[in-house]
């Protein structure tokens, strides 16, 4: 049932990931990145995150690409034009030498991970809102306070960014 | 049908995506969708994150993977605010238009 689901979600990621990059218009494109969020959000759940399986739900599928989708919507982004200048020969080889380097890749974890038991689905709970809270406000606390610092002048960036030219 | 799945496959997953991100990062000439690459590169390395983070049974993975979600809204906050901007100034969304620094 573990292998099944995994199949399952990986193929749908991939298959929505190659969407985002062939895709010509924006929206389709934003489209893809959601499908892709959503079932890695069920791989998520699979490997014992819990927490982080509902925050990649709320937070990336919710709030930042709804964000994407207003921006598109807003500058009314069409479909994007030839402008890249790219040869037959340069498309293909791209493509292999891409397929390439991800089956070497492949090759090198098979060959370098050290042998350890397959994921089993409820192995591992240790990825529950109360083991990351305790973990976060205790060990980590520091640097959630820097991210709270970040946040803020993300916002104030943003708005400077984004204001009316007086 | 096996009953587990080996944990390298979860990687390989992850490379898979982190590859098709950087490709799309590459190839595409739409500044959104060069941004949602950015993106979809963000979530391999999470995944990575969590994997590890279960071979290991620590939860200070999940808790690097909640960092980088926060730091990828904020990225998208202040990157969309400047893609704004831009279009507002230049009309365009082409990242080969906008190229005023390149020289």
């Amino acid at each position: 049932m573990t292998a099944l689901i995994f199949f399952l979600f990986a193929s749908i990621a991939v298959f929505c990931g190659i969407s985002l990059v062939t895709q010509t218009h924006p929206i389709a494109s934003a489209l893809s990145l959601i499908g892709v969020m959503g079932s890695l959000a069920i791989l998520y759940l699979q490997l014992g995150g819990e927490f982080i399986a509902a925050a990649q739900v709320i937070v990336y599928a919710g709030a930042i690409m709804v964000l994407f989708v207003f921006v598109i919507m807003l500058l009314n982004a069409g479909a994007e034009g030839t402008s890249l200048q790219m040869s037959n020969f340069a498309k293909y080889a791209g493509i292999f030498v891409l397929a390439a380097f991800l089956g070497l890749i492949s090759f090198v974890i098979q060959a370098m991970l050290p042998k350890t038991e397959g994921v089993v689905f409820g192995a591992f709970q240790g990825g529950t809102a109360l083991n990351i809270g305790r973990k976060l406000f205790t060990t980590y606390l520091l640097p959630f306070e820097v991210t709270s610092v970040l946040i803020l002048i993300a916002i104030l960036g943003a708005m400077v960014l984004a204001r009316r030219e007086i | 049908m096996p009953t587990s799945v080996p944990v390298s496959w979860y990687l390989i997953l992850s490379a898979i995506l982190f590859g098709l991100g950087v490709a799309g990062f590459i190839y595409r000439r739409n500044i959104i969708t060069v941004f949602m690459s950015i993106e979809l590169m963000l979530n391999a390395v999470n995944l990575t994150f969590i994997t590890f983070s279960y071979t290991l049974k620590q939860v200070d993975g999940h808790i690097f993977s909640f960092f980088v979600m926060v730091v990828a809204a904020a990225e998208a906050a202040v990157g969309l605010a400047i893609i704004l901007t831009v279009f507002k100034n230049r009309e365009t969304l082409m990242i080969d238009d906008v190229s005023s620094m390149k020289y």
